[in-house]
C-alpha cells in the first residue's frame, strides 16, 4: 500500500514545526502521574477557575437566565435570581435576533460591540468605533486571524518579545512567517531595550525580512512587567519610524499588582500622542474574559480592536471570520458583563465589587509571596510579578546539573521541571517554551493556586529546589557522595 | 509616515490566500440585505415589502425555531451550579435536567465550567459522546479519538491544514459544496478538485466522475490527499444510498486518500425510503479497520432539530491515523488551548438526549419531532413551489435545511446580468431581494456546472410564514421571466 496522506512524513511541514510548551511535555507528564494517582498542581497554565478561584455570581446568573429563556416568565424565577439579573438577561437577549442559539453578526453582536467601544471611551478617554471592535472566541483565535493575515510568507517577520507566551511563535510557524525575537532585559525588572530591538530589526533586514508587526504583552506573559507611558510612547514611535502594525496583548489589563505602573491601552498613548503618530500607526489590541478577576477561559470569549487600518482591509478580516460565522453567543455576553459590569446602586452592585476585590487582592499577595518564596530559594531569582498570573523564576543551574540534562536527552530547564514534577507534583512550564537568552533558565508558574496553600507549595519547592542544588553544586572541584 | 513606504496592512500588502478565499453565504448579496433592512427601520415605505427574510444561511433560531427545553436547562444549570442545592431550583428545572447537570458537573474537574478543559475536551463528554456514536452506529467509538471544537467548521480547517503543504495538494470536494471548502482550501494555500454531482439522478455521487476527476488532477502533477463529501448534502439536501457510500469507501482505501465526512446534518431527514448511515459504521461493516481507511467524521450542534448555532458547539471523530499524527492534531488543537465547554456539554446532550421513561422525554420527543416533521412539511412545500415555476426545476430536498433550484434563465436575462457584470444567477437574487426582501444565496458560490445556473434557499422560514414567501417568489419569478422573456 502506498503511503498513506496523513502519514507522519507527508504532514504540512508547518504544522510540525510548531511548539506549543503550555500544553506539551510537562503537561502531558503531570497528566500522566495524575492518572497514577498523584496529587499534581497544575500551574503551566493561566486557568483560575480550575485552580478554585470561583465564578463571579452575577454573570453566571445572567447568562443561565439567557440560556434558558422560559425562566423568565416564570413566576418564581425569582426565588433564584436577583431582579438586576433578570433584566440583564433581557437586555441581551434583546440584542440577539433569536437568543443563545442563532449565529449572531460575524463580527460579534452589535448591542454588544457598542458596549465595548463605551469601555473603551471610559477607559481611555477617546471615542472607539464599534464597527471597528470583533469578537472572537477567545483572543487566541483574534490573534491568530490578524497574524494570518498578515503573513504572506516566510520573508514575512514579527517581532516577537523573548520570553513571550508561545501562541505568538506556534502561529508564526503554523503560517510559515518568520519570528524576529527581541530581548526584554531581566536584570531591568523586563523592561524593553530599544538598542537590542533596532540590532534585531536590522538583523532581521539584512538577511531579506520585511518586519511588518511588533508584538507587545502588556501586563507581560510570562514575565509580569507593567509597561510605563514612556515605554509605550517609544513603542509607538519606534512602530512609526519603521513601519510596523503594533500588536497589543492587553488581555491582562485587569491583573496589576502595583500602583506605580497602572495600566495604560496603547490606544491610549497613540492618541495622546497626537499626529502623525496618532494617524498613521496601525494598532490592533486584544482583550479577554479569560484572565482579569473573571477568568472565565471555559466560556472562549474575546475581542480585537483595530486602529488605522484601510476599510478594505477590515473587510477582508471580516470575510475570513464570516467563514467561521460567528464567535459563541455566550462568550460574547460574558464580555459585554465585563465592560459593562453591575453599576452602583444596582442590586448586585455590592457582592460583585466584593466578589471582585477579593480576587485581585488576593492575586496581588499571591504574585509577593510567590516572588519572595523564590527569592529565598537557592540559586534562584525572580523578578516581582507586577501583573498578569505568572511568575517566571531564573534559576541557575549548576553544571553538573546541565551535564546530567543533558545526558537525558532534556534541556536543562525541562529536567529540572520534570525532577521538580516527581519530586513535588508541581506541573509547571520550562523558561525553553517561552524563549531565553542562550544559557539562562527559567520556569513559568501560575500564581492561581489557593492562597492557602501557598506556603506549603512554597515550601515544598524550596525543599526540592536547595535538595536539587545540593546535589548537583560542586564548588569543591569534587562531586559528594 | 516615518518612511515613504506604505502602511504595513495595506490591501495590497495583505495574505493573498486571504484575499482569494470567498464566502459567499455571508457574501455581497448578505451586505446589500442588510443595508435595505436598515433603510426599512428608517424608510418603511420605500420598498415593496415590510421585511427581510434571511433564507441564506442555516440559522433555524434567528428565523423563531425554539430551542430543545431540556438541553436549555441543562446548560442553564451548568453555567450556575450554585443554585442546584438549592429546593427552589425544583420549582423551575424539571428533575431529570437537574439530575443531568449534576452528572456532567461530575465529569469536569473541580466542577469549573469556566476553566479550560483538555484540549480534546472533557475526558468524561467524550466517554459519553463516544458511547452515543457507538449506539448509533452499532460499531465502537472511541473517546480518544474525539476532538470537541467550536463547531464543526474549526475542524474542518485543522484537517485542511495538516493535509495541504502547497498548492500541489489537492482536495476533492463535490461540486455544488457547502463553501467552508473552498474557502478553507484557499486559505490554507491548497487546489480544490472538483468532482460534480448529477443534477438529473438526484445530485447522485458517480464514483467514476469522482475517479475521472481524481485522475484528471493526478495528470496535472497535483497531490490528490483528501475527499470531502457531506452526507446529507449541502446545498444540494441528496442523502447517499449505502451502496454509494460503499463505493466511496473502497475508493478512497484503495487511492490512500483521507475521507472527510460532514455529517452535520445526520438529524435532518426527510425521505421514508433513506436514512442516515455514518461512513465509520459503513466502512466498519464492510470491515474496513484503523489500518484500512483514514476518516474524520464531523457533526455539530448547530443542525438538526436542535439548530444551536450560536453555541459553536462541535466535533470531529478521527480513526486511522498513526500515533504520531495524531500527536500534530492534538497539538494544533492545543494552541487554541480548548473549545467552549458550553459548547461541549451541547454536544454530549445531542448524542445523548433523553430517553424513553425518562421524566423530560415525552415534552422533548414532541418538541424534535415538532420541528422534525416541520422542515419536512416545508422542504416539500418549497420544493413544490419552485417546480410550479416555469423555467424552474428543483431536486427533492431528501436532508439537510436547503433547495438549490435551477434556474433556466432566458438569454435576454443572462445579457442584462453581463451588462452590470454580474454572475446571471447573481442578477437573478438581487432582483429577488429588491423585489421581496427574500435573501438567497446564488448558485456561484457553492459551485455548480459551468453554464448552469442556481441559487440556494433555506427551508427555515416558520412554517405559517411559507405560503406568502411562496406567494411573493411566484409573483417576482413570473414578472422577471414576463421582463426577460425571448
Amino acid at each position: 500500500m502506498s503511503p498513506k496522506p496523513l502519514d507522519y512524513e507527508s504532514l504540512n511541514e508547518n504544522v510540525k514545526k510548531v511548539a506549543y510548551a503550555v500544553r506539551g511535555e510537562l503537561y502531558l507528564r503531570a497528566s500522566e502521574l495524575q492518572k497514577e494517582g498523584k496529587k499534581i498542581i497544575f500551574t503551566n497554565v493561566g486557568n483560575p477557575h480550575a485552580l478554585g478561584q470561583k465564578p463571579l455570581t452575577f454573570p453566571r446568573q445572567v447568562v443561565a437566565l439567557c440560556q434558558a429563556p422560559f425562566l423568565l416568565d416564570d413566576p418564581n424565577v425569582g426565588l433564584l435570581f436577583p431582579a438586576d439579573a433578570i433584566a440583564r438577561a433581557k437586555h441581551y437577549l434583546s440584542l440577539t435576533s433569536g437568543g443563545l442559539g442563532a449565529y449572531s453578526d460575524s463580527r460579534g453582536l452589535t448591542g454588544i460591540r457598542k458596549e465595548i467601544a463605551d469601555f473603551i471611551e471610559r477607559r481611555d478617554g477617546y471615542p472607539s468605533d464599534p464597527e471597528l471592535v470583533f469578537l472572537t472566541d477567545g483572543a487566541s483565535k483574534g490573534v491568530m486571524q490578524i497574524l494570518n493575515t498578515i503573513i504572506r510568507n516566510e520573508k514575512d517577520g514579527i517581532l516577537v518579545p523573548v520570553p513571550q507566551y508561545p501562541l505568538y511563535s506556534a502561529t508564526i510557524s503554523l503560517y510559515g512567517g518568520c519570528l524576529v525575537p527581541y530581548y526584554l532585559e531581566e536584570e531591568a525588572n523586563w523592561s524593553l531595550d530599544f538598542y537590542n530591538i533596532r540590532q534585531s530589526v536590522a538583523a532581521a533586514r539584512s538577511k531579506g525580512i520585511t518586519v511588518r508587526a511588533m508584538v507587545i504583552i502588556n501586563p507581560g506573559n510570562p514575565t509580569g512587567q507593567c509597561l510605563s507611558e514612556a515605554n509605550i510612547r517609544e513603542l509607538l514611535k519606534f512602530c512609526f519610524q519603521e513601519n510596523l502594525v503594533l500588536l497589543a496583548d492587553e488581555v491582562y489589563q485587569q491583573n496589576v499588582y502595583q500602583d506605580e505602573r497602572p495600566f495604560i491601552s496603547a490606544r491610549k498613548i497613540l492618541f495622546d500622542m497626537g499626529p502623525p503618530i496618532s494617524k498613521e500607526v496601525q494598532l490592533v489590541s486584544f482583550h479577554t474574559v479569560s484572565k482579569g478577576y473573571w477568568g472565565e477561559c471555559g466560556q472562549r470569549g474575546g475581542y480585537f480592536e483595530m486602529t488605522n487600518l484601510p476599510p478594505q482591509t477590515v473587510d477582508e478580516i471580516y470575510k475570513v471570520a464570516s467563514v467561521s460565522l460567528s464567535p459563541n453567543v455566550p462568550g460574547q455576553i460574558f464580555l459585554g458583563l465585563m465592560v459593562n459590569p453591575p453599576k452602583p446602586g444596582d442590586i448586585s452592585y455590592a457582592r460583585f465589587v466584593a466578589e471582585s476585590k477579593a480576587v485581585l487582592e488576593s492575586l496581588r499577595r499571591r504574585a509577593h509571596i510567590m516572588t519572595d518564596g523564590f527569592n529565598s530559594c537557592r540559586n534562584v531569582v525572580c523578578n516581582f510579578t507586577e501583573g498578569a498570573m505568572y511568575s517566571f523564576p531564573q534559576i541557575c543551574l549548576p553544571p553538573k546539573a546541565i551535564e546530567a540534562a543533558k545526558k537525558a536527552g532534556k534541556a536543562p530547564d525541562v529536567f529540572y521541571c520534570l525532577k521538580l514534577l516527581e519530586a513535588t507534583g508541581i506541573s509547571t512550564v520550562p523558561g525553553s517554551g517561552f524563549g531565553q537568552k542562550e544559557g539562562v533558565f527559567h520556569l513559568r508558574t501560575t500564581i492561581l493556586p489557593a492562597e492557602e496553600e501557598m506556603p506549603a507549595i512554597m515550601a515544598s519547592f524550596k525543599k526540592f529546589n536547595d535538595e536539587f542544588m545540593e546535589q548537583y553544586e560542586d564548588y569543591r572541584g569534587y562531586s559528594r557522595m | 509616515m516615518g518612511s515613504t513606504q506604505s502602511p504595513p496592512v495595506t490591501f495590497a500588502s495583505i495574505n493573498p490566500k486571504v484575499l482569494k478565499c470567498e464566502y459567499a453565504v455571508r457574501g455581497e448579496i448578505v451586505s446589500h440585505a442588510q443595508r435595505l433592512q436598515q433603510e426599512l427601520q428608517t424608510k418603511p415605505d420605500l420598498h415593496p415589502f415590510d421585511e427581510i427574510l434571511y433564507c441564506n444561511i442555516g440559522n433555524p433560531q434567528s428565523l423563531g425555531q425554539q430551542p430543545v427545553t431540556f438541553f436549555r436547562e441543562v446548560l442553564a444549570l451548568c453555567d450556575h451550579p450554585s443554585i442546584l442545592d438549592k429546593s427552589e431550583t425544583h420549582a423551575l428545572f424539571s428533575s431529570d435536567a437537574i439530575a443531568r447537570a449534576r452528572q456532567i458537573l461530575d465529569l469536569i474537574p473541580g466542577r469549573a465550567t469556566g476553566a479550560y478543559s483538555h484540549s480534546q475536551g472533557i475526558k468524561g463528554l467524550r466517554d459519553a459522546i463516544a458511547a452515543g456514536i457507538t449506539a448509533r452506529d452499532g460499531f465502537p467509538a472511541n473517546a480518544d479519538d474525539i476532538f470537541l471544537t467550536d463547531g464543526a467548521s474549526p475542524a474542518v480547517h485543522m484537517m485542511m491544514q495538516l493535509l495541504i503543504r502547497s498548492e500541489k495538494d489537492g482536495i476533492l470536494c463535490p461540486i455544488p459544496q457547502y463553501p467552508l471548502y473552498s474557502a478553507s482550501i484557499a486559505l490554507h494555500g491548497g487546489s480544490l478538485v472538483p468532482y460534480y454531482l448529477d443534477e438529473a439522478a438526484g445530485w447522485g455521487l458517480e464514483i467514476f466522475q469522482v475517479k475521472k476527476q481524481l485522475e484528471d488532477a493526478r495528470s496535472k502533477g497535483i497531490a490528490v490527499r483528501a475527499i470531502v463529501v457531506i452526507n446529507p448534502g449541502n446545498p444540494t439536501g441528496q442523502v447517499l444510498a449505502e451502496e454509494n457510500q460503499r463505493e466511496i469507501v473502497e475508493f478512497c482505501e484503495k487511492e490512500g486518500l483521507v475521507l472527510l465526512a460532514d455529517e452535520v446534518y445526520q438529524e435532518n431527514i426527510y425521505v421514508e425510503n433513506k436514512k442516515f448511515n455514518s461512513f465509520k459504521k459503513i466502512a466498519r461493516s464492510m470491515g474496513y479497520g484503523e489500518k484500512d481507511l483514514s476518516l474524520v467524521s464531523c457533526q455539530s450542534v448547530s443542525k438538526g432539530y436542535y439548530g444551536e448555532c450560536g453555541k459553536r458547539g462541535g466535533y470531529m471523530e478521527v480513526t486511522g491515523f498513526s500515533a504520531d499524527v495524531r500527536e500534530q492534531i492534538y497539538k494544533v488543537a492545543s494552541v487554541n488551548l480548548c473549545s467552549n465547554i458550553s459548547g461541549q456539554i451541547l454536544a454530549s446532550l445531542v448524542m445523548n438526549p433523553p430517553k424513553v421513561g425518562d421524566e423530560s422525554y415525552e415534552s422533548f420527543a414532541a418538541e424534535k419531532n415538532g420541528i422534525l416533521s416541520s422542515l419536512a412539511r416545508r422542504a416539500k412545500a418549497l420544493e413544490d413551489a419552485f417546480n410550479g415555476l416555469v423555467g424552474v426545476t428543483c431536486n427533492k430536498a431528501e436532508g439537510a435545511m436547503y433547495l438549490f433550484p435551477r434556474l433556466h434563465l432566458p438569454q435576454k436575462a443572462i445579457e442584462a446580468a453581463k451588462a452590470v457584470n454580474a454572475a446571471p444567477d447573481a442578477f437573478y437574487a438581487r432582483r429577488l431581494l429588491d423585489a421581496t426582501g427574500i435573501v438567497v444565496v446564488p448558485g456561484s458560490g457553492f459551485g455548480q456546472v459551468p453554464g448552469t445556473w442556481h441559487f440556494r434557499c433555506t427551508i427555515l422560514p416558520q412554517e405559517d410564514k411559507i405560503p406568502a414567501i411562496i406567494a411573493r417568489l411566484k409573483a417576482f419569478h413570473e414578472s422577471f421571466m414576463g421582463e426577460f422573456c425571448d
